[in-house]
């Protein structure tokens, strides 16, 4: 009974989808107005069915109900609870199953607690809402049916892909999927405002918390992403250029640039076009990225479904949604009044800049991600884009990116004066030609991008702080914390992607028992070779001695798994984090001779990659903190709050 | 800008969007082709030196391939099922006349010597790779692969998979092309 109770609940929830849908937007007719407060309810009722659908899902492969075909084909009575439960969305129906409960919820919570916005434009808003759940929905009960039934259950499930049997499944996918989704309420936002007219600082100070909530989960979730795949598939790389690595990327990017240009509509009546652009585009990148990820036309670790139906299905929902957005973009923004025109040299014109580059940025990563589609149907040549096109050319635009981030917030709004910018930004800049020098000193002979981003982060340390500088710092309000923590972050991140590029060392080799290798400041004895037996695997478990100098020995273990249900090995990598880095230890196949192939690398301060993640997510919390409370943020800008 | 202008240019998102939805519903709707083709088709033999599989003091040289008469490079291992099924198909070719070159890919000589002895022995040296680099130098993803290779030593095709009997015929008019 439970699947077929899922399954109700979501048809129930397709229906009310469609009812949202037309409540939302008939509520703008002018006899509307009965409509206005009832949708409200509609959408709450809408998501706690689709939770519904989705907590019974969770239940059916928790007890591991073979009789459901997707527990069937993604799961076995033999996993741990632990991945008999993540593995409800370590698949295509499941997981889409969850991006539409997001979906749901985040429209409840609008429907909830949205109390800024006009009445009109919030019940379009919860109405598009409504109408991007409808088409999702009719993808999961047409073409991905989570609930379906087997006419006869199997007595063993097909077991769970390995890679995925990790903790790392229980975090990444959910905080990850909050991020992408939860940018649908800025699309349904500007897709209200537009039907509305209503592009004003109200309307982007009503915004702003929802862009800010989705883009900390959707940092969160990247953050996490890019450190599960460095320690999981054991290559000792943070970032690959993968297709859904840019998938996501993508929308973070668009995300980031509207939380920006959404302050300057709030603050200064600025960019209001440009703000609406972007927050349809923040979402339609979701949207391209789960398409490009779930219908098999690009070639990814994260590709589950090859299902060319699927991928049709999706593609239409893209170009209804995004088509239509874009359309309504195209037909009604000229009828918004312009807003307020601002200097240059101006807080305004570094947050334009800003938004320009990450514009641009994006751009690179677009056409990198679909390039290879676009010369598969010119010429049928099938080819790959990689890092050192994404590199070479994504590379100094970020570069630029966070010298603009260092300047930019010691500018005044409206308008600046270069010379008082400029004795400013003083002591950042000693810091970045100090660095310079000392890098340069100490170094000689590093590649121009690592020198650049090594110096260019110490600069942009320092300058993050500024803005604290002679100011009490009780009194300070918590979303000018927030910005002095994210943009530290962005330098810290940059700092260990910098320092990872240019410090790391690898050694790859072939060792017996008993032999001593190198790598780094290292020398690791490689003291032993056991098989061992995990919960659904066997194993063969290394036992490295690291030491440095006359510190204490590390013991790492990494090992090589071998699973049967499916029959897959995996590498496990085993790190050891210290102070000045992580010591990245994987144990490969077995060589003649009584060998194993070992490969080390020491990763000088890589950590700071993920902890400036965090740091740019906690950012992202202070402000949210800080936004959320009305009346000191209205005192605060009405005050001119950034001096 | 002209107010004109302006409202054109707010249409281009649009049409942005429209372009990459139609390369994406064409990507879509291509037939799904997984293979991937070697990039050396057309250019010289990458340099390999290689000892016997056989245990002889022989070695197979690309340089070796640049004597004027163009051969077949056969990819295979004995632990490899489908390179039985292709033998039959490469004697034939051998009685045709063609000369076959052979490259056993992460082999052993003692289980090398039974597959030959019970599948026949079409080649005329057997080079072992042991860690694929010489298949991953020209491009090869698997075994059984085979390569058309010209008389001046220039790369001229790519079979992927087993030869076929239906495979027999093409592959001869190819190598006397090649000619």
């Amino acid at each position: 009974m439970i699947a077929e109770t899922g399954l109700i609940a979501l048809l129930i929830a397709a229906a009310l989808a469609l009812l949202q849908a037309a409540m939302g937007f008939g509520a703008l007719r002018p006899d509307g107005e009965s409509l206005l407060r009832a949708v409200r309810p509609v959408a709450v009722v809408q998501a706690a069915m689709t939770v519904t659908a989705f907590a019974m899902l969770l239940l059916l492969f928790s007890q591991t109900d073979l009789s459901v075909k997707l527990v069937a084909e993604d799961s076995a009575t033999t996993l741990p609870l632990l991945y008999r439960i993540t593995g409800a969305w370590g698949n295509h129906e499941g997981s889409m199953l969850m991006w539409v409960t997001i979906l749901a919820v985040a429209g409840a919570a609008v429907a909830m607690f949205e109390r800024r916005l006009p009445e009109r434009t919030l019940a379009a808003t919860i109405g598009a809402q409504g109408l991007i759940a409808m088409g999702f929905f009719a993808f999961l009960l047409f073409s991905s049916n989570p609930f379906e039934r087997l006419p006869v259950p199997p007595v063993e499930g097909s077991g769970f892909n390995p890679l995925l049997q990790d903790p790392g499944l229980a975090f990444h996918p959910p905080t990850l999927y909050v991020g992408y989704v939860g940018l649908s309420v800025a699309f349904s936002f500007a897709v209200g405002a537009l039907l509305t007219r209503d592009v004003s600082p109200a309307f982007a100070r009503a915004m702003r918390p929802w862009v800010l909530g989705a883009w900390i989960f959707l940092t969160l979730g990247i953050t996490a992403g890019s450190y599960w795949a460095y320690y999981e598939l054991g290559w000792g790389g943070w970032w690959f250029w993968d297709p859904t690595e840019n998938a996501s990327l993508m929308p973070w990017l668009a995300a980031t640039a509207l939380l920006h240009s959404v302050s300057v509509l709030a603050t200064r009546d600025g960019l209001r076009a440009w703000t609406v652009m972007l927050a349809v585009v923040a979402f339609s990148m979701s949207m391209v990225g789960t398409f490009l990820v779930r219908s098999g036309i690009l070639t990814s670790v994260h590709a589950f479904a090859l299902d060319p139906r699927r991928g049709a299905f999706i593609l239409i929902l893209l170009a209804l949604y995004i088509g239509g957005a874009l359309a309504l973009f195209g037909a009604r923004i000229a009828t918004v009044a312009e807003g307020n025109r601002f200097d240059p040299v101006s807080r305004e014109g570094a947050l334009v800049a800003n938004n320009l580059l990450l514009s641009a940025i994006l751009g690179v990563v677009l056409i990198g991600t679909l390039y290879p589609l676009l010369v598969e149907s010119a010429t049928g040549d099938k080819l790959s884009v990689g890092p050192p096109y994404f590199n070479a050319a994504a590379g100094p635009l970020a570069l630029i990116l966070v010298a603009i981030m260092a300047g930019g917030p010691m500018m005044r709004w409206r308008r600046d004066r270069l010379v008082t910018v400029g004795r400013r930004v003083a002591i950042p800049a000693a810091v970045v030609v100090v660095a310079l020098v000392a890098v340069l000193g100490a170094l000689p002979g590093l590649r121009i991008l690592p020198l650049l981003g090594l110096v260019l982060a110490a600069g942009a340390a320092a300058a993050s702080v500024a803005p604290l500088w002679k100011r009490n710092l009780r009194r300070t309000p918590l979303f000018t914390w927030g910005m002095v923590v994210a943009h530290l972050g962005i330098a810290v991140s940059l700092a260990g992607m910098a320092s990872e590029s240019a410090f790391s060392q690898e050694t790859l080799i072939a060792a017996r028992p008993g032999e001593t290798v190198h790598v780094g400041p290292y020398a690791i004895r490689f003291a032993a070779i056991d098989p061992i037996a995990g919960e659904n695997y066997t194993a063969v478990k290394a036992t490295l001695v690291a030491t440095r100098g006359a510190s204490t020995p590390i013991t790492l273990s990494p090992e090589q798994r071998t699973f049967d249900n499916p029959p897959q090995q995996t590498a496990e990598s085993a790190i050891a984090t210290l102070v000045d880095g992580q010591l990245y230890t994987v144990v490969g196949e077995p060589v003649p001779g009584g060998r194993w192939q070992l490969r080390l690398w020491w990763k000088p301060f890589v950590t700071l990659i993920w902890a400036g993640g965090v740091l740019v997510a906690v950012g992202g919390a202070l402000s949210l903190i800080g936004r959320v409370r009305p009346r000191r943020q209205v005192r605060a800008e009405r005050d001119g709050y950034a001096r | 800008m002209t107010l004109r202008t302006v409202r054109i240019l707010l249409w281009l998102p649009l049409a942005a969007f429209l372009l990459i939805l139609a390369l994406v519903a064409g990507g879509l709707i291509k037939p799904h082709d997984a293979a991937i083709r070697s990039q050396m088709v057309g250019r010289p033999l990458p340099a390999f030196d290689l000892a016997s599989a056989r245990g002889d003091a022989t070695r197979i040289r690309a340089q070796g391939f640049a004597d004027g008469k163009p051969r077949l490079l056969n990819f295979f291992a004995s632990w490899c099922i489908p390179c039985v099924g292709e033998a039959p198909q490469l004697l034939a070719l051998k009685r045709a006349g063609v000369a076959i070159e052979g490259i056993a890919v992460r082999d052993r000589p003692a289980d090398l010597a039974a597959f030959l002895q019970q599948n026949g022995d079409p080649y005329e040296r057997i080079g072992l790779d042991d860690s694929s680099g010489v298949q991953m130098a020209l491009g090869s993803s698997g075994v059984p692969e085979t390569f058309l290779i010209d008389g001046r030593g220039i790369v001229r095709s790519q079979h992927i998979g087993a030869i076929g009997p239906q495979d027999v015929g093409d592959m001869l008019a190819a190598v006397r092309a090649a000619q």
